[in-house]
């Protein structure tokens, strides 16, 4: 019997009881990464690396029912050797390796193969099985070395002050947000939104160290946000709020924006093409450090990708699961959204 | 092309007309003198002409990166954009090559008449040479196709800026006879060549949909109320005994409609007459449909002719032996105008554009009504004070137009669109119903906001039946009303007739898909129309 079944609650591992990111309540639920669209509120039980705890507390209030494991360290569920090796998407993410009678499968979740300075660096795990995301499974998508990336970010920044504009960054509050507060040179202070600032608290009482930000409130002057840097959630991005500041300037940090037709879908003054996913040669080299006989291909462009696997030898199928929806994760971040104003 | 391609990127990254003419203005004051009139042509739309086929541009680039052949189709289909998927695609450059704009422009004009293996080995050792943005800026240039966000009026009101010159001027200069490769940038806003060249013409006056009741523009005596016709707006030149007939999209269309050629001998010199292009017959206006036989065709056959003969009706006059009369009030222009139609000795092919008499605003709502019974698609009215205005300006000349028809349709494809949107199925098919059978009548796409996008896409993800490459075809159930302007018979579509300017105008949640328009209904329709 294989090791994992896709069911319509999840990734279901039967030897050992329990389900990967699932997308309906279960008993048992082991998860890769904190984003909305693999970690559910409602499991009887959870299990996650260390870091990714905090966000579920924080984001959900849970607290008795999680259960931690670091990177590289193995235990055993019913017979099951289950051990988490670094996705390198956001801070905590895993990817989640299951032995059993010699079989392998690892699900990676959502995975980037560039380090980003702040998420522990991917790692390639060999196995028979590899689960992988295909978020930017086109050969169109190649991002930039992060590093040119930020430094265009600062540029921009150092524009709009000398313009007296007010920079407004659109990033997801978990993950991009830490990556450009960790990773932006620019001296000037930076202003978070109440969804990045909870989790920014959540990681550094867990002992990640992070820049210091401030926490938006009306009590900020307009001049002083002006004079700083603005992260707010995609929730946000078109908000009445970000209207009323001193002639803001909305750049947008997606993968999506490696793209002319991303950006003008957008309402933004800029596209910063910064991604947490792995782009085309990203995923093909992931996959083929697995060495894995068989790729099951989860969201994104799953069947152009599962089909070139295929043709290049690497046996591929796509599967249907609920990730990679976008709304999950903007729809927590939105809860917040009236804090600011009022 | 670092500079161009900064250029075109600031243009990309702002969806506001004052940051676009900033960052025009300050890239004609900084760029390379010589490049700039390139950029000029290359805004307004003057091509070079093209010295590779695309063909050969997309088995390079697919050669180049190994990829097959469905995979590059499925990249452009996300992308929408060939130039931009090549750029995209290509492995990066192994090293940086930077020559001004007007360089890389005259190298690529130099390929006419090289061997295949010449243009290859200089299209790859440049493609090689160029990051991403540059790559893309490089496509465009062989393609000669920059659609890029600018209108002709933004690009002149930067030049008129940056040059400290009357916009008016550059529009008369930039629309006029000239080659990047022969003029300089002061030359060009100067107007050096506009005095000696016979056939420039006027920038169009436009106006803008009415947006109040008309009672509120006042006393109707002010107001010169006519036809407003749906055919090809066109301006008539006469000078120095040549013709010269201007579509608005600024090209040249004189030898595509030879009944108007009498006008040469027949027209003094130094007149100017704006008007509508349109397909006329006894006297009557024929549908666009009958006219667009006529339109962009290299030769023209005796059938052609004789089913959709040219007819031009004249709106204004805007030269009057060789004086420019624009800031003439219309009253004025216009009996100058009878004047000029009245002398000419052939009749009925360029004629008046009838003004309408009506003794109050009712009485002229009324006239509309029967707007398409004439294939007219409502009125214009245009203040008799009003000067001939470039391009368009509110207040002086309005657009009342009737409404559009409707019809209720059910969606039953779907197909995802480009870049971000390649995650959301935007692209819509729409069929009425045909006794059991479901008929395609429109496609469309724009009309629906982010939100409701968003609620079409997970209705799709659910209800999805096959999948024809990007195509899924959907259950039947949604009900859109799908808004048009004309219909006419057609032999290419399967429902043997076409929507003129089909788009979603609103989602009808309250019907069910039995409650739609029938083929019926349509083919009544075009019988009314005709």
């Amino acid at each position: 019997m294989a090791l994992i079944q896709f069911t319509n609650k999840g990734i279901y591992c039967k030897q050992g009881d329990f389900y990967i990111d699932p997308w309906r309540p279960v008993d048992k639920a082991v998860i890769t990464h904190g984003h909305a669209d693999h970690a559910k509120w409602g499991n009887n039980s959870y299990l996650c690396h260390t870091l990714t705890k905090p966000i579920l507390e924080e984001r959900y209030g849970l607290y008795d029912n999680v259960e931690t494991l670091p990177y590289n360290e193995q235990i055993d569920i019913n017979g099951v050797k289950l051990s988490m090796f670094p996705a390198g998407h956001v801070i905590g993410s895993a990817q989640i390796r299951l032995e059993y009678k010699g079989e392998i499968v690892v699900v990676s979740g959502d995975y980037k193969t560039e380090y980003d300075g702040i998420s522990t660096a991917f790692e390639p795990v060999k196995c028979h099985t590899f689960v992988s995301e295909s978020t930017f499974g086109l050969p169109i998508y190649k991002w930039q070395p992060q590093q040119l990336i930020f430094d265009s970010i600062d540029s921009w920044i150092a524009d709009n002050h000398a313009k007296n504009k007010t920079s407004v960054l659109v990033a997801y509050s978990l993950g991009k947000a830490q990556r450009l507060i960790h990773n932006l040179k620019a001296d000037y202070p930076i202003y978070v939104h109440r969804t990045i600032a909870a989790l920014n608290a959540a990681f550094q009482s867990a002992g990640v160290e992070l820049p210091a930000t401030v926490q938006i409130n009306p009590d900020i002057k307009k001049e002083e946000l002006q004079k700083g840097i603005v992260i707010v959630p995609p929730a946000l991005a078109d908000s009445k709020w970000i209207k009323s500041l001193t002639n803001p300037a909305t750049g947008i940090c997606s993968g999506w924006m490696a793209v002319r037709a991303g950006r003008r879908w957008r309402s933004a003054d800029a596209g910063f093409a910064l991604s947490d996913h792995a782009d085309w040669p990203g995923l093909l080299d992931a996959i083929k450090a697995t060495d894995a006989e068989k790729v099951m291909v989860t969201h994104g462009s799953t069947a152009i990708f599962s089909r070139y696997l295929n043709e290049i030898g690497i046996e591929a199928e796509e599967v249907k699961t609920q990730y990679g929806d976008e709304e999950a994760e903007e729809s927590i971040e939105k809860v917040e959204e009236t804090q600011i104003t009022k | 092309m670092k500079r161009f391609a900064q250029l075109i990127q600031e243009l990309e990254l702002s969806n506001k007309t004052n940051d676009k003419i900033a960052a025009l203005v300050t890239y004609f004051s900084e760029a390379e003198d010589r490049d700039k009139p390139y950029v000029i042509a290359m805004f307004t739309g003057k091509r070079p002409k093209r010295p590779i086929t695309t063909t050969f541009i997309k088995q390079w680039a697919i050669e180049l990166t190994d990829l097959p052949e469905w995979l590059f189709t499925e990249s452009y289909h996300s992308v929408g954009d060939l130039s931009e998927t090549i750029a995209l695609v290509l492995p990066p450059a192994t090293h940086t090559v930077e020559k001004p704009l007007h360089q890389w422009i005259g190298e690529l004009a130099q390929l006419h008449g090289k061997t295949d293996e010449e243009k290859k080995d200089y299209i790859l050792t440049s493609w090689d040479s160029l990051a991403t943005q540059e790559r893309f800026i490089f496509n465009k240039l062989i393609s000669g196709n920059f659609r890029i966000g600018v209108s002709n009026k933004m690009l002149v009101n930067a030049i008129a800026k940056q040059s400290e010159q009357e916009a008016n001027k550059i529009m008369h200069s930039i629309m006029g006879k000239w080659q990047p490769n022969e003029i300089t940038y002061e030359e060009l806003t100067a107007g050096a060549h506009v005095n000696t060249d016979n056939s420039w013409p006027y920038p169009f006056c436009l106006a803008y949909a009415i947006d109040t009741e008309p009672e509120n523009l006042g006393d109707t005596t002010a107001w010169q109320a006519e036809w407003k016709w749906d055919g090809i707006r066109g301006q008539i030149v006469k000078r120095n005994g040549e013709l010269f007939i201007w579509s608005r999209g600024e090209e040249l269309v004189t030898d595509q409609f030879p009944e108007l050629h009498f006008l040469k001998d027949e027209l003094p010199d130094g007149t100017v007459l704006d008007g509508e292009i349109l397909a006329v017959k006894d006297g009557n206006v024929l549908s666009f449909s009958t006219l667009q036989q006529r339109l962009n065709r290299k030769t023209i056959n005796k059938s052609q002719l004789e089913n959709a003969p040219i007819g031009f009706f004249t709106y204004d006059l805007l030269e009057l032996k060789g004086t420019d009369v624009r800031t003439e009030p219309l009253s004025k222009r216009r009996q100058w105008l009878e004047e000029i139609i009245e002398n000419l000795t052939t009749k009925d092919i360029a004629i008046l554009s009838p003004v309408i008499e009506y003794k109050d605003w009712q009485e002229l709502a009324a006239i509309r009504e029967t707007a398409r019974e004439i294939n007219s698609e409502g009125i214009m009215l245009k203040n008799v004070n009003s000067i001939f205005h470039a391009g368009r300006k509110r207040g002086d000349w309005w657009k009342w137009k009737i409404n559009p028809y409707t019809v209720d349709t059910v969606m039953i494809y779907a197909q995802k669109g480009s870049g971000r949107r390649a995650n959301f199925y935007t692209d819509y098919t729409f069929a009425v119903r045909d006794g059991e059978k479901l008929i395609t009548i429109a496609k469309a796409y724009s009309g629906l906001t982010d939100k409701e996008i968003k609620e079409v896409n997970s209705f799709v993800n659910k209800n999805a039946i096959e999948k024809f490459g990007p195509v899924r075809t959907v259950k039947p159930e949604l009900v859109f009303e799908i808004a048009f302007e004309g219909i006419a018979e057609s032999k290419r579509h399967k429902a043997g007739l076409a929507l003129r300017f089909p788009r979603i105008s609103r989602w009808r949640k309250d019907k069910k898909a039995d409650e739609i328009n029938t083929l019926d209904d349509l083919r009544a329709l075009i019988s009314v129309v005709e």
